[in-house]
């Protein structure tokens, strides 16, 4: 079945949060083969022109590479790979504590919860 | 490019289209939605030649849309279009002995893709098999300009997913344009490019799906908001 995506979000964003997610898991390791254009738009039932958008801009922030002739691989260097962790680490972080902001929590009540939070999750 | 130049279309007393001026290029996938009776399949018709605009014009690659233009112009009704005493494989051949552009093989890997096996006889065929095999017959062309009425129209969910897979997989952008009608704007809006919404027979809106996405909206609460 086509995936779903969240409604109110351009698809090619979210085409870039999944696929950066899968290389920083591991998933799709550096110097992978990306599927083509056409065989992604086809698995994620999403236009051709929308998934060509999606490997251009992770092309330009250099998260991928474009090799012609060959298609397009996850890059290998590293420092960016790390860079992308680091990224993305922050976009979670930042999203949670607006969130919280939202709800009224201090960074006090916050921090002491995400703490005792890890604490019952070591001892479980 | 498909143009439509200040076109109106009557039946009789009752008014189908209202001095719309519309564009389409090569390169995308356009959904025009509305309601029954908006003026969705009478704009489909007029750009295939089959219907006469009773003011203005409607251009296709600047040639006048007629009959003839059906050379440029894959059209698929929403009515059932094959004869039922052929089988499928007959239907292939009679189609490809109607048009200059149908391309045998791609047809065979539509076949396969939807799958369907040409020794069936169509009046055989499940209401979901009718739709592929219509579908196979559309997508064949190498024509520029691909048009559908309301593909998805009476489909269970399960055909509609295969009809958009094979959709993405054979319609090829750099030559092509696909326009189609649609009720079932939810399955199709991740294929589209751009939405035109349509009512009583006028433009009200137009508008990229990403750009819509990117307002914070999804395409169905920008439909309302422009309808009320």
């Amino acid at each position: 079945m086509p995936q779903d995506f969240q409604k109110d979000k351009p698809i090619y964003l979210q085409l870039m949060t999944q696929l950066s997610s899968e290389i920083i898991r591991g998933e799709r390791k550096a110097g992978d083969k990306l599927p083509s254009v056409r065989e992604y738009a086809i698995e994620a039932g999403v236009n051709p022109n929308t998934m060509s958008k999606t490997y251009k801009e992770l092309e330009s922030m250099g998260v991928v590479e474009f090799r012609r002739g060959q298609g397009t691989f996850v890059t290998e260097d590293y420092n960016r790979l790390e860079k992308l962790r680091t990224q993305m680490k922050e976009e979670y972080i930042e999203s949670f504590i607006k969130d919280m902001k939202e709800l009224g929590f201090s960074a006090k009540e916050t921090l002491d919860g995400l703490q005792s939070y890890y604490e019952k999750e070591d001892d479980g | 490019m498909i143009t439509l130049d200040h076109v109106t279309k009557n039946y009789l007393n009752t008014s189908a289209l209202n001095q719309v001026n519309l564009e389409f290029k090569k390169g995308s996938i356009v959904g025009i939605v509305g309601e029954n009776g908006s003026g969705k399949s009478t704009t489909l018709k007029l750009i295939a030649g089959l219907l006469r605009p009773t003011k203005g014009k409607v251009l296709v690659d600047e040639k006048k849309a007629n009959r003839l233009i059906s050379r440029k112009v894959a059209y698929m009704s929403e009515l059932e279009s094959v004869y039922p005493f052929f089988t499928v494989g007959e239907a292939i051949n009679y189609f490809e002995s109607q048009f200059e552009d149908f391309n045998r093989e791609k047809a065979e890997e539509v076949l396969k893709f939807l799958q369907l096996s040409d020794d069936q006889k169509v009046k055989n065929l499940s209401k979901g098999n009718k739709g592929r095999l219509k579908m196979t017959i559309t997508l064949a062309r190498e024509a520029p300009y691909i048009l559908l009425d309301e593909p998805f129209a009476g489909l269970d969910p399960m055909v509609r997913n295969s009809i958009v897979k094979g959709l993405i997989r054979f319609i090829d952008l750099e030559k092509q344009a696909l326009i189609l009608t649609t009720h079932e704007i939810r399955e199709i809006e991740p294929v589209l490019d751009e939405v035109v919404a349509i009512q009583n027979g006028n433009i009200i809106g137009r508008e990229h799906v990403e750009s819509i996405r990117d307002n914070q909206k999804d395409v169905v609460t920008w439909m309302e908001e422009l309808y009320n």
